[in-house]
Formats: structure tokens, sequence, C-alpha cells
């Protein structure tokens, strides 16, 4: 195992210490972010550790806190677009340097009252004098977060759809929160609504538009940490049920295990889907030009692959709770699967599937190769 | 031929592209993003296409670039009826 993810395996035995209370309380895990902090994983991308093993860890992370690994998830996929852009952006430079030497956690600012849950739409503007307004329905941990990247209309003239990235230093922004976070899930990722004001300097919008961030960088980062930590969280589920099962031995019965063997095979496939799509990525993001990444059938496999895995992890945690019975459902028990059932549930909705699977109907009539 | 593929791409956009601003006033270089063409609306635009001239864009060319400005589209299509 390398240095990273032992490191990380480490945090991830503290962060389930806390799990439980994290969930209950609703509270932020800061005692596994600050352990993040100390192993210096929130600039792992800035510092070198190949894409894989920050993937890897999401999955580690999720295997025993989900908010935690959400929160490290969310963090590296902004992370990626800095990284990923850096050379057409001097001013990120120092700022990478900071995020490294502070281990600072950067939160998105991309969904917006009144877009309808499009992030491809942005009401909020940059103005003029270098500010901005957004009324935001969820930021990711926003009130632990040091910096914000937010997207907005490149001027109050603009379309909806002609959005830029600006990224504002906690120093530089107002974030007011609005509403609170009492979930069903994810309890611990705190992502109440905000009302997010700052006041910038232009070097600090990205000069690439978002559209194009967003199919290159943003989307396929998404849908291939998110897709990690899913696949944590019903790694744990089935384990669980796994444990079950062999602890009530003969008495398990033909229907329990068999139902345990179906679990496995869901897992597998699940495993295997997204293994392909990590290695095509990492394959088609290190070409130079990364043609591959800007076509529409691109495009199509990140957004399937968000699908798939987001309903594949409710499905095999649901399927851990009827093997484990009653057991499952009972929260003061080892095989206790209603966190994890609860937190794969949010998965379906982060990006409504709803609204992917409607994207890609129409994507499905153009792309040659499905 | 040029002038012809130009206004067929313009009805196309008119039909498909679900623009708020009128095409005769867009330049054949304008982004088209940033007249306010959304990704969704982009898609039908290329089906648009496809069907008004008889092409299949292969997927190495289903791309946001191509689709960009009318003389993006103009080249594209241009390079498929010429194959």
């Amino acid at each position: 195992m390398s240095t990273f993810l032992e490191s990380l395996s480490a945090v991830a035995d503290l962060a389930g210490e806390h799990a439980e209370d994290v969930d209950t309380h609703s509270r932020f895990p800061k005692e596994a972010v600050d352990a993040l902090r100390e192993a210096r994983a929130l600039s792992a991308l800035v510092d070198g550790v190949p894409f894989e093993e920050v993937a890897r860890g999401c999955e580690v992370l999720a295997r025993a806190c989900s908010a935690t690994a959400m929160v490290f998830a969310m963090h590296q996929i902004q992370v990626s677009v800095l990284v990923q852009h850096r050379q057409e952006w001097p001013w990120v430079e120092d700022y990478l340097r900071d995020l490294s030497r502070e281990q600072r956690l950067i939160s998105s600012v991309t969904s917006e009252i009144g877009t309808g849950g499009d992030m491809g739409r942005s009401i909020a503007a940059v103005e003029p004098d270098g500010t901005f307004t957004k009324k935001a329905p969820t930021v990711s941990y926003g009130e632990y977060a040091d910096d914000y990247l937010t997207t907005l209309r490149r001027t109050p003239d603009s379309e909806p759809s002609d959005q830029v990235t600006v990224l504002t230093l906690g120093s530089q922004t107002t974030a007011t929160k609005v509403s609170d976070w009492d979930t069903l899930g994810m309890r611990g990722t705190c992502s109440p609504g905000f009302t997010i004001t700052a006041s910038f300097s232009m070097d600090q919008v990205l000069p690439v538009p978002f559209g194009q961030i967003m199919n290159e960088t943003l989307v396929p980062v998404s849908h291939l940490l998110w897709a990690h930590v899913w696949m944590g969280i019903a790694g744990e589920a089935f384990e669980r049920a796994r444990k079950a099962t062999r602890k009530s031995g003969a008495s398990a019965g033909a229907v329990k295990t068999q139902r345990l063997s179906e679990l496995h095979g869901d897992l597998v496939a699940t495993r295997a889907q997204v293994a392909e799509a990590l290695a095509r990525w990492l394959n088609e993001s290190s070409e130079p030009g990364r043609p591959a990444l800007q076509t529409m059938s691109a495009v199509l496999r990140h957004n399937v692959l968000k699908t798939s895995v987001s309903q594949a992890s409710a499905r095999i945690c649901m399927g851990a709770l009827e093997v484990c019975g009653i057991a499952g459902y009972r929260n003061d028990s080892p095989y206790s699967v209603g966190r994890l059932l609860r937190d794969s549930l949010s998965a379906s909705l982060m990006i409504a599937n709803e609204r992917l699977h409607e994207h890609n109907a129409a994507l499905l009539m153009v792309v040659k190769e499905t | 031929m040029n002038d012809d593929m130009e206004e067929t791409i313009r009805t196309v956009l008119t039909d498909n592209g679900r623009l708020p601003v009128a095409v005769e006033t867009i330049g054949v270089a304008d982004d088209l993003y940033q007249v306010g063409m959304s990704s969704h609306a982009s898609i039908s635009v290329m089906l648009g296409l496809e069907d008004a001239f008889d092409v299949e864009f292969p997927d190495r060319m289903l791309t946001r670039e191509v689709f960009a400005s009318i003389a993006s589209i103009k080249a594209a299509v241009g390079e498929l009826l010429a194959s």
C-alpha cells in the first residue's frame, strides 16, 4: 500500500470512531478533516499523489464515514479543476502553494436558487466592480470551507449559459447561512443554503468557459470520485451482511445466503464498471489536448457512470438490510446498515438522476458509439 | 453553395437552438454558447444538422468546440460533405 493510502487508512479509522456521533448530531466530521490536513491529504493532487490513489482514498474513507469521504471527494474535485487549468491561470499558482502549505479546504458554490438544479445556468454574475452575490440552496460544508469556487454569469449582461468560475478566499467572502441541514443521510456534510457575497480581483476568474471545464474536468472527476464514495458505502453494507450471515451459521437459510451471493454479483459488477471508467479516464486525461474528453460520447459515459453507480449503491445497501434482517435494522448492532442506507440514498439526488437520464436520452440520439 | 449552407445552418439554429436572440443577428464567428445556446439545445442542433444535410457526425466531431459557432459548424459539415 502507498504511503498516501496508509495515512488515509489511519484517517478512516479515526473517522469511523466518530461516524455515529457525526450522523446523530448532523455535525461536521472535524476530527477526520483535521486528520486529513495533518496527513497533507487536502493537497494530494497538488503534491503529485496519483489520481487513482485519491479515488481509492474516497472509497477507503467511505467504508468508515460517508460524510468524511464526501467532504474529501468534493474538495478534491475543486482542486482537480484548479490543477487542470493552472497553465492558463497564472493567479492560481500562488494559491496552490498556499493550499499545500495551509491545507485549505475548498467548497463549491454551483447550485443556485431559480435555476431548477441546472448547473449549466447561472443567475448571479461577476459585477464590473469585482463582486458577486449568489443565493445557493446548498453549499457543501459551507461553514467549514476556507475558500469557495463559485459559478457565475461572465458579466451582468451575459446569458445564463455563459458562465465562468471564480475562486474567492474566505477573507474575501461572506457566507450567510439561510437554512439548516437536517437531512435523511450524509448528515455530516453540513451543506445548508447560503447567500454568498464576495469581493475579489479579476485575475481570480478562471479564464476558461465553465462549459468546457464542466465537460472535461468537473463532470468526469465528480462522477468518478463520487462513484468511489458510493462503492465504499455499498462495500461496507455488503461486508456487514456477509458477517451477519456468517454469524447466523446454518440458521441463515438458503434464501438469505442466495441473496448475499446475488448482492456480491451486484457489487463486483459495480466495481468493474468503476474500474473501467477510472482506467479510461486516466488514459484519456493524459492525452495531449485531451480530445476524447471533449466529445459528447465521453459526457454520456461519465453520466451513465453516475446514474448506474448511485442506483447500485442504494440497491446493495437495501439488499444488505434484507440479508441482515432485524440486526441490520437496529441502530445499535454491529450489523446495522441504517446509516449506510440513508447515506446511499443521497447518491441519486446530487445532480438528480432524472436530469442526467433526460440529457443522456438526448445524447443517445446523436452519439454513435454507445 | 456556401451561402446556402449558412442559410440552412441558420434555419436549423432557429428551429433547434432555443436562442434568446434572433439568429440573423448572430455573426458567423460569434460564440453560440455566449449568445445563450444551452448544452441541451446544442444536442438538438446536432440532430437538426444531421437531418438537414443528410450527414452523420462521427463521435470525434461531436464536441462543444465544433458546435460553438456558425463558422465551425460550416467547417465540420463541409468536411463531411466533401468526404
